[in-house]
């Protein structure tokens, strides 16, 4: 059951957005994200959105999986508005026992709305069409000038990639011990905290010898394959940059110029502001 | 000159409590001495606990011997100047398939050892895409490890060595977590790199009907080497290996069971269709007479 | 009284694109006391099949029926069944967890709530049927050799005193020694208890001279479900589906092929080598 969560969940299907070197999306992701924060009036929401939606729809992947993605912050969301809806002070419109809701807080709850569901959506087609592999690349890549301060740069990202391929091994083997010891007649789910946190220890500590013995064959399993860090290394699968990665820099420029121009202009302000 | 020579290896190590007082030695592997010319196929049996793994730990460097030297391609192990190029020249698979795939794509893991080594991009690709036909994985080669049965992780593990162009490889128990089919797939994929790429192997298991295609098995008890020679010679012996907990396979049991009965068969029987030809064979010649 | 499943079906993951029809159909029957072997290789549903004893897994569509009562009623005491039905997993590393032996045989009748007296002694009892020495009661289960850690997980399910015992492929990783102490430890447990056993194993020639019945599972459906002999006879079939009878059922049946008179239903060397021997 467990191991079918995919992290990260990359969407695989081939589109343009897919092939980009994940150093582009990762950095037009962070630029996307900076520019929801830079607007002040609607035209910039409007023009970040169709953005979002070209972006979307050029990746191939289903807009119903993006949403999937929403569901899980759902009540994250709904929290934001509903403070907002009711704690801004402002011309009150409906009063409701204590509560009152005013024009300024229908506006704020709208824009945090707006703001928070791009923002999702936006960094969920990073990850939707990057493998993961590709993305601890791509992080390593772009983190590679911070070596001069004698962060292991490499050492980390090699880490990230190997727990990448661990979690849904740990994940299955859980279930596995989980069963194991309800066949036992162990009860992981009732009782006090306190009883539960004890419960668990029947299933921590083998999962726990059982993740040492795998590091322990793993490090050696590399040793013998001559892994000795990441100096004189060679890749694979380099990152190289292509005219389209070029082409999709131009895009995020001119996206980032006009839409914080138009977005912070208040000529276009709408009536209600 | 031979690709792996031992010269009175012994490996001890020292146990030690919880307070960690010694509690005493322990002599894993105990004054062995061998020799394996470059493109044999060696097989190293034992049961669990006779040293076999120890042993084949020394030829990739992973352990140094306590007294003894090993020699591989004519480096010595233990001489740390020489470990990188052991590493090479001597690939290594394990028993664990999970814990030894280091890649969330296939390709890209049989990809990490040439990349260690610093082979140029290109080179890589090649080198992949042969290893992987070699061990017949290439159609996989896009797949995330975690979807393939243990046969072919295992086989992809093999491929992942194969691409470092090693001239030996040493397989310790490779198939001990497989179910038959996964055994019979690794076991045909050793054969070929030994048969088509003349690469000297070096297998341990406790599987005997796995070395019957070996040129000689060497078994192993108490860290010491017990018998040695052709597969035949062997398994002809089937009280002594009993003795050190292995069995042979059925048909060469029958067959040691039907001339203790009085037959006249021939010593190591270790196929169906030999014993069937034999039988038929002594039939034949009683009715003759 | 006897298990029985009626039409069980499971299918893992439905209602999603990864959905996969992992039992079909199975009907079974399996009588108190019985020793049956459990055949298929990986992927053939056996071990899913497993879990649907001690309701670890719930059938999509079907009944199980445990002494006559259907275990998937509302009212139905899961934990008793669980303790009924005694499983024991593969890997004995997944469920040792105590500083030493002993206590971890106690983890399960504790689980009972039975008190102290009673569990330490239904400890001590079943560390005694599976042969395990005295002398390792007090040491850590993570040092032990790989059959005793295999002996200690089948106490550790023996001592809730189950009136089945279902053992999931306990000689995978060990030496042929060791495979064959734990059979003939198991085989003795059975004639000495009247237990009902499931062995679940991916080799007949291992079983074969142990078990009452054979069930070989193949695609997530019974293939044959009778003795070793009758089960073997049908080795062209088998083999065709990847799983191997005895080496001395293809001897026989080779012998038989070339026009001789044997009986081709031995299933150890010794009864091959009498039925060969009356050849001569």
């Amino acid at each position: 059951m467990l191991r079918d969560i995919t992290l990260g969940q990359f969407y695989p299907t081939e589109s343009c957005i897919h092939r980009l070197d994940p150093r582009v999306k990762l950095g037009g992701t962070m630029l996307y994200i900076i520019s929801l924060f830079c607007f002040k009036n609607a035209a910039g929401y409007l023009l970040a959105a169709l953005f979002l939606a070209l972006v979307v729809r050029l990746s191939k992947v289903p807009f119903r999986f993006m949403v999937k993605g929403m569901k899980s912050i759902l009540f994250l969301l709904l929290i934001t508005v509903g403070f907002n809806l009711f704690l801004t002070p402002g011309t009150p419109l409906v009063s409701l026992w204590k509560l009152q809701i005013t024009r300024e807080g229908i506006i704020l709850a709208a824009t945090m709305a707006v703001r928070l569901s791009l923002l999702i959506i936006g960094s969920s087609v990073m990850t939707l069409t990057t493998t993961p592999n590709h993305l601890t690349d791509g992080m390593e890549k772009m983190l590679r000038p911070l070596k001069i301060f004698r962060l292991p740069v490499h050492e980390v990202a090699m880490m990230m990639s190997i727990a990448l391929r661990f979690i849904p091994i740990l994940l299955e083997e859980t279930d596995r011990i989980m069963k194991a010891q309800i066949a036992r007649g162990a009860d992981f789910e009732s009782g006090n905290l306190f009883k539960r946190a004890k419960a668990m220890v029947p299933l921590l500590v083998p999962l726990f010898i059982s993740a040492f013995r795998r590091a322990n064959d793993l490090a050696m399993a590399m040793e013998a394959r001559c892994y000795r860090g990441g100096e004189g290394r060679t890749k694979m699968k380099p990152l190289l940059y292509t005219r389209a990665d070029y082409l999709a820099y131009g895009v995020l420029v001119f996206y980032m110029v006009f839409s914080i121009t138009a977005g912070r202009n208040t000529f276009y302000v709408l009536p209600w502001k | 000159m031979k690709m792996i020579k031992t010269d009175k290896l012994t490996y001890e190590y020292i146990r030690r409590d919880d307070d960690g007082n010694v509690e005493g030695i322990t002599t894993a592997v105990d004054n062995v001495s061998l020799d394996v010319d470059a493109g044999e196929f060696i097989a190293i049996l034992g049961h669990n606990g006779s040293g076999k793994s120890t042993l084949a730990k020394h030829i990739n460097a992973i352990l140094n011997p306590t007294h003894g030297t090993v020699w591989v391609d004519g480096k010595d192990t233990s001489d740390e100047a020489n470990l990188w190029d052991i590493r090479q020249t001597a690939g290594m698979v394990f028993q664990n398939p999970d814990n030894q795939i280091i890649g969330q794509v296939v390709e890209e893991d049989v990809g990490f050892g040439p990349e260690n080594i610093g082979i140029p991009t290109r080179q890589i690709w090649e080198r992949v895409e042969e290893s992987l036909r070699a061990v017949g994985m290439y159609e996989y080669r896009k797949y995330s490890p975690n979807k393939l049965s243990g046969g072919q992780k295992q086989r992809v593990s093999i491929a992942g060595v194969l691409a470092m162009h090693p001239k030996c490889i040493v397989l310790d128990e490779p198939t001990a977590m497989l179910d038959p089919n996964g055994r019979k797939e690794v076991i045909r994929a050793v054969r070929a790199l030994n048969d088509v790429e003349k690469i000297t192997v070096v297998l341990i298991t406790h599987y005997m009907e796995e070395t019957i295609h070996a040129d000689r098995v060497f078994v192993m008890d108490r860290g010491k080497i017990a018998m040695e020679g052709a597969p035949r010679e062997v398994f002809s012996q089937v009280d002594k290996l009993k003795e050190l907990r292995l069995d042979v396979p059925q048909v060469t049991l029958l067959a040691y069971e039907l001339q203790k009965r009085g037959l006249q068969l021939p010593n190591g029987i270790l196929t169906v269709q030999e014993l069937t030809q034999e039988l038929s064979r002594i039939l034949a010649e009683r009715e003759r007479k | 009284m006897a298990i029985l499943l009626d039409h069980v079906n499971y299918i893992y993951n439905e209602d999603t694109p990864m959905a996969a029809h992992v039992l079909k159909d199975i009907c079974l029957e399996i009588p108190d006391g019985q020793f049956v072997g459990v055949i298929g290789h990986t992927g053939s549903g056996k071990s899913t099949l497993m879990q649907h004893f001690n309701g670890l897994l719930r059938a999509t569509s079907g009944h199980i029926y445990y002494n006559g009562e259907d275990i998937y009623k509302d009212d139905y005491d899961m934990k008793k069944l669980r303790s009924k039905v005694g499983l024991v997993f593969q890997y004995p590393e997944h469920q040792l967890f105590e500083i030493d032996v002993f206590s971890d045989v106690c983890f399960g009748p504790r689980n009972l709530g039975l008190d102290k007296r009673e569990t330490e002694l239904r400890a001590y009892d079943a560390l005694r049927r599976v042969g395990l020495e005295d002398e390792l009661f007090y040491q850590s289960p993570f040092d032990l050799s790989g059959g005793q850690k295999r002996r200690v997980a089948i106490a550790g399910v023996l001592a809730m005193k189950p009136d089945v015992l279902i053992l999931d492929e306990p000689t995978a990783g060990l030496d042929p020694k060791g495979r064959d102490e734990i059979l003939q430890q198991v085989k003795k447990l059975q004639t000495e208890t009247g237990m009902t056993i499931l062995l679940v194993s991916h080799s007949m020639e291992d079983v074969a001279e142990y078990v009452d019945r054979i069930l070989v599972m193949n695609r997530g459906s019974v293939l044959f479900d009778d003795t070793p002999r009758n089960v073997f006879a049908h080795y062209r079939e088998l083999e065709e589906v990847g799983l191997a009878a005895p080496q001395v059922t293809y001897i026989l049946n080779e012998l038989r092929n070339n026009g001789l008179d044997v009986d081709t239903s031995a299933i150890t060397t010794k009864e091959a080598a009498d039925e060969i021997m009356k050849l001569f």
